[in-house]
């Protein structure tokens, strides 16, 4: 078991930097997703944290104990790849007691390993399948199987569940949460899917374009992102922007823009210029009292709720409403917003000012 | 555009049954949406009616005139693949100029042109025009090839997952656009998937598929809220409808053997007694794993709920769905 | 502290690689320039020992390629003043031209057999591959196979049988019979790459097409061949390259008028002693054509590797 503390860490391919300055902490037993859409840095830096890449400047401490310089082989972590990278001349025996073979460990005691991990991940009838004919979901347990086996300090996965299709990749990503919560061991997690980050994640790290936007629990992160980035990238559909030029002056509840004002949690420093105001869909209301008001573009239906959205004089807003509210296209409402949910943002900047709902969080974000 | 009708078409690739006995009338300037797994036959019956395959048995018929024994050409219809959508030797402007060039259209380069800009305008891809096919992102190619499909103005579009390859963002982009032109234009949409949040939000009406069979038809809320069956009430959902032994709770029906809850038809407080296992924070909403009897169970809590693993509560069902054994549902 | 990367190779290993490399090419270039070098030497330069790398350039292995010669005595040499270049070129040696060779006669045979064979091959086995890839033919397998045992045994061991069947037919040393004979032997080879080619390019990229209002020949005109140019191409220069190259039926089967470059180019050494400049000359001018095709489709060639507006 371990904990992994970054430092500071940087990588650069030639001129181009894939990390920068990266810092955030993995607490022993803890699920942790790195977050961020393709390219961002995740595949890079969980690279590092294995010691297949070397780090341009930095530290990684696993255990208090620094390694960024250590060879992979000396990390005694499990590395589970995107893409099941199972050997394709051996049956699924074989497979999982390769590292453990090439350990050196005697036949008896591998046999009994073996048999543990397929009764863990429920495969023991395959295990002398060969691993071609395999479906995707076996292939991934076997790979899984082979992370396990070693019983390694940390295991660091590359998004596992990629290449499955929707409905299985649900399915799986249950029994990997499941797993982990019977073996507590820290792992670190890849994953583009804000929804898989969301469900699985005790903690994440949200990343875009090398740079960590925001580090902390999945729902302190849904409710105070600390940049737009990290609003815009995290709920289904995701956080509203209201984008106008405006000032607020310290400890305002109320903020004025073009054609409306409204309440927000009191903010604790002054700003003024291009600003947006974000508000989460499902807290916006569909109201006839309001005088905030706009035009229904659409509604989608999705069972209980259906999200509407609205076209008004200062952007589009799309509202999580229960479904059995009626809305016709075209029509005029009025939307109302939970005050206290919302987070004003520093437009130019993407970054959130600051005020009662979120200093906790911006403070050591 | 015009109504379509299969009557009693089957479609077997050998002993391999694709398409079974399908009745469906796709009623003018419907938007129905055909939902299944894969492998549940949605890309036979749209090659079925594009004249791309022939049926085995049935007619289809296009605003009333048989089309069975027609070539693609002459049916009239347009189709936006699954996959290899563009030409890669043509630039984005001959692409979708292609279907306009047809010896059957003839349409005069004037035309071409008007109609062309007039359609990358509506895609928001007029500054992509001259640029290589191959010189596009996913999500640009895709409106490209929705954009094949729109320049003409057939009797029946038909879309086979045309959007299942995109990134989240662009997909619920696309899901509003391809809503809104499909009410602009009026037209006859016969679309396919296996997301249920495309079917959901864009049908006017789903017809769900369980291997090759229509097993029901209807709007998105009649099939969410009055399933036919245990695979139908599984489709459609997020999280997936919880299905536990009737007996678990009291006062079944009689003949009941399955009891299907949604998520949100569970209520906290009084009845059985049950284990929070897990609880997940998705931000709008908090996912509870529960276990009761030994069964998993998934409810749904308030976002900022004190409820954390290992707690006890009890749970009682509001607006159960039964079903027999063989999986019909038992009113 | 320097990046560096353990799985990217360093920078003194991609000096060594790079090296390498160009050694290699130099190594394998060496008999090329060689003969090209040949070619503008003078015969004592080409047989000099130790070989001579700097040496003053003439055209008289050209002249001699394309020319036939006679020794003259003085007063004829006196009598016969050269007006030209390259009777100035003859004179010097001591002999007067008297008539041109059959070099250009036997290149243009080259060209138009090679060529003709190649294009008919790369016509009809495009057809016959589309048909193969798309259409349900009965015994589909066991035609391909056959197709390819045409090719299992050397063409040269049923020489015999062609020739008499030439004979028969009037085809021998013609270039309608030997187009005919090096196509008969390419098809095989250019429905079997082709085949693979097409099958490569989706159905659904015709059936979209078919769809959109277009006849399958027309779909086939419009969306297979621009897709398969790659194939098409590649196959083009295999093709030529054989018929280009082939000596053993060209020997056989052609005296005259038909005749093509490879058998010719020996027969050079004989005409006036060891020429070497003028068989290297031969040489030199029968690599040009296959280079010159094989650079004009090195475009299509190279596109195959970013083809494909394919979604993922
Ligand atoms: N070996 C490498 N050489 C040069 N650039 C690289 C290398 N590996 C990754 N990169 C670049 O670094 C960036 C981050 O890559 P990666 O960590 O793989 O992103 P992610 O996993 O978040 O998609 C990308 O822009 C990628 O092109
Ligand atoms: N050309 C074909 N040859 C043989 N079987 C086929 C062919 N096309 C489809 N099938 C089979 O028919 C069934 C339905 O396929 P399809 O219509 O492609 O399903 P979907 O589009 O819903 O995934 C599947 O079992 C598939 O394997
Ligand atoms: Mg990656
Ligand atoms: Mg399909």
């Amino acid at each position: 078991m371990a904990e992994i503390v970054i430092k500071n860490l940087r990588k650069e391919f030639g001129s181009f930097t894939a990390v920068e300055g990266s810092s955030f902490k993995i607490e022993d037993g803890e699920f942790f997703m790195l977050l961020g859409p393709s390219g961002c840095g995740k595949t890079t830096t969980l690279r590092m944290i294995a010691g297949l890449e070397l780090p341009t400047s930095g530290e990684i401490y696993i255990d208090g104990e620094e390694c960024g310089r250590k060879p992979a082989s000396q990390r005694d972590i499990a590395f589970v790849f995107q893409m099941f990278a199972l050997y394709p001349h051996m049956n699924v025996r074989r497979n999982i007691s390769y590292p453990l073979a090439s350990q050196g460990m005697p036949r008896a005691q591998i046999r009994d390993k073996v048999a543990e991990v397929a009764r863990i991940l429920g495969i023991t009838d395959i295990l002398d399948r060969p691993v071609g004919g395999l479906s995707g979901g076996d292939r991934q347990r076997v790979a899984l199987g082979r992370a396990i086996v070693r019983d390694p300090k940390c295991f660091l996965m590359d998004e596992p569940l990629g290449a499955l299709d929707a409905e299985f990749r649900e399915h799986m990503a249950e029994e990997l949460r499941a797993l982990h919560d019977r073996m507590g061991a820290t792992t670190v997690y890849v994953t583009h899917d804000q929804l898989e980050a969301m469900q699985m994640g005790d903690k994440i790290v949200v990343m875009n374009h090398g740079v960590v936007e925001q580090f902390g629990t999945p729902q302190d992160i849904y409710d105070k992102p600390a940049t737009m980035f990290v609003a815009g990238f995290i709920g289904s559909p995701p956080m509203n922007f209201l984008r106008f030029h405006g000032r607020v002056a310290a400890g305002a509840t109320e903020i004025a823009m073009r054609h409306a004002s409204f309440k927000v949690p009191q903010t604790r420093s002054p700003f003024e210029g291009d600003m947006a105001l974000g508000v989460r869909p499902e807290h916006v209301r569909l109201s006839d009292r309001s005088t905030f008001r706009g035009r229904v573009l659409a509604s989608e239906y999705l069972g209980t709720t259906q999200i509407v959205t609205v076209q008004t004089q200062d952007g589009q807003i799309k509202a999580r409403v229960p479904s059995d509210k009626q809305v016709r296209m075209d029509e005029a409402v009025g939307l109302e917003f939970t005050s206290s949910t919302i987070t004003l943002f520093d437009a130019q900047t993407g970054h959130a000012l600051r005020s009662e709902l979120n200093e906790g969080v911006l403070a050591h974000g | 555009m015009a109504e379509v009708r299969l009557g009693n078409v089957s479609k077997s690739f050998g002993s391999t049954p694709a398409v079974v006995d399908m009745d469906l009338t796709i009623a003018h300037g419907e938007f129905l949406v055909l939902l299944g797994p894969t492998g549940a036959g949605k890309t036979t019956t749209l090659r079925l009616i594009a004249g791309l395959e022939a049926p085995d048995q049935g007619d289809i018929e296009i605003d009333g005139r048989s089309v069975t024994r027609e070539t693609p050409a002459q049916r009239d219809v347009a189709m936006v693949f699954q996959q290899y959508s563009l030409y890669p030797h043509l630039s984005v402007r001959d692409n979708l100029a292609f279907p306009l060039r047809s010896p059957i259209l003839r349409t005069p380069e004037a035309e071409i042109r008007r109609k062309v800009q007039q359609v990358a305008e509506t895609l928001q891809i007029a500054h992509k025009l001259d640029n290589k096919a191959t010189a596009l992102s996913g999500g640009e190619m895709q409106r490209v090839s929705i954009g094949r499909a729109l320049v003409r103005d057939p009797a029946i579009y038909l879309m086979d997952e045309p959007l299942s390859s995109l990134d989240a963002k662009l997909r619920a982009d696309l899901r509003v656009e391809l809503k809104r032109i499909q009410a602009e234009l009026g037209a006859t949409l016969l679309y396919v998937t296996h997301d249920q949040t495309e079917a959901m939000t864009m049908a006017t009406r789903i017809g769900v598929l369980d291997e090759g069979r229509l097993v029901q038809i209807g709007t998105p809320r009649e099939i969410y809220e009055n399933p036919v069956s245990l695979y139908v009430a599984g489709r459609l959902g997020q999280p997936r409808i919880n299905v536990l032994p009737a007996g678990v709770f009291p006062a079944a029906p009689k003949g009941a053997d399955r009891i299907a809850l949604r998520p949100e038809h569970i209520r906290i407080g009084a009845g059985q007694p049950a284990q929070v296992v897990r609880v997940e924070h998705l931000g709008d909403q908090t996912r509870l794993h529960l276990s009761l009897q030994g069964h998993a169970l998934i409810t749904l809590a308030d976002p900022h709920t004190a409820l954390a693993a290992g707690d006890a509560l009890s749970v009682e069902p509001a607006n159960a769905l039964y079903f027999d054994a063989t999986g019909a549902r038992i009113p | 502290m320097s990046s560096y990367s353990i799985t990217e190779p360093s920078v003194r290993l991609k000096w060594i690689a790079c090296v390498l490399v160009v050694l290699y090419a130099l190594i394998t270039l060496v008999p090329l320039l060689w003969i090209i070098a040949t070619g503008f030497k003078s015969s004592s330069d080409a047989i000099a020992y130790p070989p001579k790398v700097v040496f003053e350039p003439t055209l008289e292995g050209y002249v001699n390629l394309f020319t036939l010669q006679n020794r003259a005595g003085a007063e004829q040499l006196a009598a016969n003043p050269p007006t030209t270049w390259y009777e100035q070129i003859v004179h010097d040696k001591g002999m007067v031209i008297s008539g041109p060779s059959r070099f250009g006669e036997r290149f243009m045979n080259s060209v138009i057999i090679g060529f003709g064979s190649t294009f008919l091959s790369v016509f009809l086995g495009t057809l016959a591959a589309y048909a193969f890839s798309r259409y349900r033919i009965p015994l589909k397998d066991d035609l391909m196979f056959f197709i390819l045992s045409t090719r299992m045994m050397p063409p040269i061991a049923v020489a015999i049988p062609i020739f008499l069947m030439f004979r028969a037919a009037g085809l021998s040393d013609t270039h309608a019979g030997m187009i005919l004979l090096y196509t008969a032997v390419n098809l095989s080879l250019a429905v079997w790459l082709l085949k693979g080619f097409i099958d490569e390019i989706p159905r659904e990229y015709e059936e979209a097409a078919l769809i959109d209002g277009y006849t399958r020949f027309q779909a086939f005109v419009k969306v297979v061949l621009p897709q398969a140019a790659t194939g098409i191409a590649s196959t083009a220069i295999f093709c030529l390259i054989f018929a280009w190259n082939e000596y053993a039926f060209a020997v056989l089967l052609t005296s005259g008028t038909a005749q093509t470059a490879p058998p010719f180019i020996p027969t050079i050494i004989g005409v006036g002693g060891r020429d070497w400049p003028a068989v290297a000359a031969g040489a030199t001018l029968f690599l040009v054509p296959v280079m010159v095709f094989t650079i004009l489709l090195r475009k299509h060639l190279l596109r195959g590797i970013t083809f494909g507006a394919v979604r993922k």
